[in-house]
Parts: C-alpha cells; sequence; structure tokens
C-alpha cells in the first residue's frame, strides 16, 4: 500500500449514475484485478473506497456510481484536480485458479473490476467469457469495451429492455471452468447456488480505514473473522457464510 | 534541539504521541508502512478475556467532521494475543507498549491484566471502562465513580505494571470518576473515549449502523476532549494522556497544554495510515515555533 496523489485527467458520465475517471499517478502497487484505491475527498473526513477498473503505464481507470455524498463530489471534479489516494489495497482476484475458461459474472457498479481481470486472463492465454447484469438498458456500460478484449459477452437486463431478459443467473453459459464476481450480495449468493463450478466473489462493506486498522469491516467466514478490506474484498465459494 | 521526551508513570517515552487502541491494531500493518520505532508507544488494540467477533455490519458511519464506529472490541482473546500478536509485534516494535484491556465483568478485567502482568513488553495498562459498544460491560463501569473505583482495585491487585484508567465522556461529571480512580490506585488516566452518538438513513428510515448507536471521533470531539482533560487535569494529581480528535502536532501542544502528559492518536490514523509519523516529524517544527524548549514543561501550561 502507498498513499499518493494522482491527478484527474477525465471524469465523464458513463450511464445513469455512472461515471468514468482516469487519474494519472503510480499504479506500481496495483498487483491484482480486484483490489481497490481509498480516495481522500476534500471536506470529507473518511476515505472513499472505489474498485480498480484499469490500472497500467500509471493511468488509473475507476468507475464508480453515486450513491451519497461522497460520490457525488467525486462526479462533479474536474480534470487537473489532485487527490490522495491509498493504492494496492484488498486482495484481488487470485487467476491462477481460473482454469482455461473462467466465467465472469457483473452486477451493475459490480462490473468495472472485471475489467482488468479479463485482461489479465487474456494475457495469460485463458479464454474468459462474462456475463454483466443491470436493471435497465441506460444503466448498462462496459459492453463494448468487454467485447474489445474478445471476451463472449452476455448482457442481462432485469426489465428486458435490452440485451437478455432477467438476471444474471438467468444467462450463465453451461461450459466453464471457474467463475468470478463482483456485485450486489444478493447477486453473489444466487450465483453460488446456481454455479456448478468453484469461483471467487468480491463483498462491498462501509470502511473505515481500507487497510485492515480498524476492524470496521469485518465478516465471518467458515474457516476465520476476516476484514473485507485487508483480506478480502474477495472471498473463495467455499469459506464464505451467508 | 528541541526536547519532545515525556514520562509516564517511570516510563520514558521519546515522544508524546502514541497511537489509539483500535486504530492501530496490532502495528504491524503499519510497521509495513514505516518504522514504528519512532512512536513514544502505541496502545493495541482493546483485548478481553475471551475471544469477540465485535458488532454485526455496518459498523461505520461518516459524520461532519468525524466518524461513528460500532466495532464491539473485535479481538483474538488474550491468550492468542500473548500467544500469537505480541511475539509478532515484538519483531517490529522494540519498546514498551500500553495493553488496552476490556471486560464484562470485574474478574475479567482482573483476569486479562494478571494474564498480561507477565508480558515483559507491556509497560502500561490501560482500562478501558469506556466502550459504549458493547452490552452489559464497557461503558458501564465508566459510568459510575463507585463501579470506575471497582475495577480500578481489582486490577490494581494483580499487577504491578502502572494502571491507567480509560475514561469515558459519555458521564454528567468526568471529574468525579477521575477522582474515583485515582483514590483506588490508579497510576493515571486516558481520556476521552468516544461520545455515543446516531446517524440515520433517511431512504431507509433506520440507523445507520447495525448496533444503532456508535462512538464518535475524530476533529469533531476535539473541543470536548480538550475541555474534559483541562477538567480532570485540575481534579487529580495523576498524569492524564489526552485523547479525541487529535489530527496535527498542533493539536498536541494545544492537548498537553490542557494538562495531558502524552497524548493519543486515533480516527487520524484511519485516514492517513502515515498520521502519527508526521505529527512526530511535525513537533519539532511547532515547538520551535512556539518557543518551546521541552514539551514537558508546558504539561498543564493554560491553567
Amino acid at each position: 500500500m502507498t498513499d499518493s496523489i494522482f491527478e484527474i485527467l477525465e471524469n465523464k458520465k458513463l450511464a445513469r449514475d455512472v461515471y468514468c475517471m482516469r487519474l494519472s499517478g503510480d499504479t506500481s502497487q496495483i498487483t491484482r484485478p480486484g483490489q481497490f484505491v481509498n480516495i481522500k475527498i476534500d471536506g470529507l473526513f473518511l476515505r472513499r473506497p472505489i474498485s480498480v477498473c484499469d490500472a497500467g503505464g500509471n493511468v488509473l481507470t475507476l468507475i464508480y456510481k453515486v450513491v451519497g455524498e461522497g460520490t457525488r463530489r467525486m462526479c462533479e471534479m474536474r480534470k487537473g484536480v489532485k487527490l490522495s489516494l491509498l493504492t494496492g489495497l484488498g486482495n484481488g482476484y487470485d487467476t491462477s485458479k481460473s482454469g482455461d475458461r473462467p466465467l465472469l459474472v457483473g452486477g451493475g457498479v459490480g462490473t468495472p473490476p472485471l475489467y482488468l481481470l479479463a485482461k489479465k486472463l487474456v494475457s495469460e492465454g485463458k479464454r474468459p467469457c462474462a456475463v454483466i447484469g443491470f436493471n435497465t438498458k441506460d444503466e448498462v456500460f462496459l459492453e463494448k469495451e468487454l467485447k474489445a478484449l474478445g471476451v463472449p459477452l452476455t448482457v442481462a437486463c432485469a426489465d428486458g429492455s435490452y440485451g437478455e431478459k432477467g438476471f444474471v443467473t438467468d444467462a450463465l453459459p453451461g461450459d466453464y471452468t471457474y467463475f468470478y464476481a463482483c456485485g450486489p450480495e444478493p447477486m453473489l449468493r444466487a450465483l453460488c447456488d446456481a454455479a456448478h463450478t468453484s469461483g471467487q466473489l468480491s463483498f462491498e462493506e462501509r470502511m473505515g480505514c481500507g487497510f485492515g486498522a480498524c476492524m470496521g469491516c469485518s465478516c465471518k467466514t467458515k474457516y476465520k473473522n476476516k476484514r473485507i478490506c485487508k483480506d478480502g474484498p474477495v472471498l473463495e465459494k467455499e469459506e464464505i457464510i451467508w | 534541539m528541541v526536547n519532545t521526551k515525556v514520562t509516564l508513570s517511570g516510563l520514558t517515552l521519546d515522544n508524546p504521541v502514541i497511537p489509539a487502541s483500535g486504530t492501530f491494531g496490532y502495528g504491524y500493518e503499519f510497521a509495513e508502512l514505516y518504522d514504528i520505532n519512532i512512536l513514544g508507544s502505541f496502545s493495541f488494540k482493546g483485548t478481553t478475556k475471551e475471544g469477540r467477533f465485535g458488532n454485526p455490519s455496518p459498523r461505520i458511519a461518516e459524520t461532519p467532521s468525524g466518524m461513528l464506529n460500532a466495532v464491539g472490541l473485535q479481538n483474538p482473546g488474550v491468550e492468542a494475543v500473548i500467544s500469537e500478536e505480541l511475539p509478532k509485534l515484538k519483531k517490529v516494535f522494540n519498546k514498551k507498549v500500553i495493553a488496552n484491556v476490556s471486560g464484562f465483568s470485574p474478574e475479567d478485567y482482573a483476569y486479562t491484566c494478571e494474564r498480561l502482568d507477565g508480558e515483559e513488553q507491556v509497560g502500561i495498562i490501560e482500562c478501558n471502562i469506556s466502550c459504549p459498544n458493547v452490552h452489559g460491560g464497557g461503558m458501564a463501569f465508566g459510568a459510575s465513580p463507585e463501579a470506575a473505583a471497582e475495577i480500578t482495585r481489582v486490577v490494581k491487585k494483580v499487577t504491578k505494571k502502572p494502571v491507567y484508567m480509560k475514561l469515558s465522556p459519555n458521564v454528567t461529571d468526568i471529574k468525579a470518576v477521575a477522582l474515583a480512580c485515582e483514590e483506588a490506585g490508579a497510576d493515571g488516566l486516558s481520556l476521552i473515549n468516544t461520545l455515543l452518538g446516531m446517524r440515520i438513513d433517511i431512504k431507509g428510515r433506520k440507523p445507520l449502523l447495525a448496533n444503532r448507536t456508535g462512538g464518535l471521533s475524530g476533529p469533531a470531539v476535539f473541543p470536548v476532549a480538550l475541555r474534559m482533560v483541562y477538567d480532570v487535569y485540575e481534579a487529580v494529581k495523576i498524569p492524564v494522556i489526552g485523547m479525541g480528535g487529535i489530527m496535527s502536532a498542533e493539536d498536541i501542544v494545544e492537548m498537553m497544554l490542557a494538562g495531558a502528559s502524552a497524548c493519543q492518536v486515533g480516527a487520524a490514523n484511519l485516514v492517513d495510515p502515515f498520521a502519527c509519523k508526521k505529527i512526530i516529524e511535525d513537533l519539532p517544527r511547532v515547538m520551535e515555533k512556539y518557543k518551546i524548549k521541552s514539551l514537558e514543561e508546558i504539561i498543564g501550561g493554560a491553567h
């Protein structure tokens, strides 16, 4: 982990309430897909944890949804604004277990970390496929970008306004070797019930520090207590207590 | 050259900066970031007789200039602390630590303190009688002078180490509790613990924290903490460790002028993991600016 200054290169709207912020700064501490950064926002006491969508060449891409005061302030930030970021937080996804044809499943604003994951899997010579789900057409994002990586992709919308009608669990392919997921907890739980392989799931929790000091985001697992920020956010299917 | 050394019950600290319990774990997350031997000391995560998971989530909420927490004393229990955490800590920290202890009965406190009495690295035992986030213990002992005195007495019986009682601000008269602890034999006092507070999710119409209430910390509480340290300093003769919302070297000086012999830094560590390091490095500059040669000579200087 390190604390460093990033400068906003671009901050634009992608979909309903969803924004993409690109920043320049030292990304060397981001070593795995599924990690997150913790952003200091002027006037707010606690930092805001946001998952890494893409990182490399000292450019960091974050895709975030406006859900409260912190993200509302973020979406108003302009190019050139400098921010203090803690980077290299969280365990991230372990791609060594993926097998040849891993399945990536994203729900809403849980989709962004799957982009860097897909990139890594492709670079390792694997053939990932993806299913991403949204409530409605206006909320869909990252479709083109994931397809551009050569990843076969299904988009599901709960209201049927775009792609397949239904939830991600209604659109799962039959053939995959492992799964990686990020999204709302009901989706993750339904996916664990539906999936026929082992997998890794990324969880969200309200955090104090983001680096394991305060025990603010602890959860129980089958083996031991874990901190979502430090021992997670990625947990294995077999250890989760729903 | 300025002198940042301070003394707590015979224990000399290189500087008065002590990370507060619950914001620094058992040290090693921070030891990965900087050499934590620059700290005066540190107060490790509140330890109880048995291991505890703590409260359900969410445990953290934002407030204006601060935060609420309702962690609820998550810790692995005193045996695991002695067998696993302290040996690891010894590798990254070669000074004396402050052992923060909590309990649900006088017997709990006595048991945990007796176990920690045998640990050479423990320089001071800090008894938390003020945790607002657990039920049937914690703050209940800090809420009345009689109960606070009782815990002080049972702990003093089982340890030769200096005993500091950590007081709650959630009382009508903190001076009465402080005096009761002093009369019962406490070697010092730590104050303040967090202030009991709440946030409500307007959309969901429910408290934000699963525990409903939590402890408020951060700069929002600094003036309250300062006032209580000021009052308690006048009431007792034993040393006071001041804490509550300290964010800067200036805050340390202010807290010491109020009467603190040393200071703990809590919530600041969570938003800036380098907060204590920055404060320690900035102290000489601030001392020179205000013409302070030795920090010890300003303790209680505002009275």
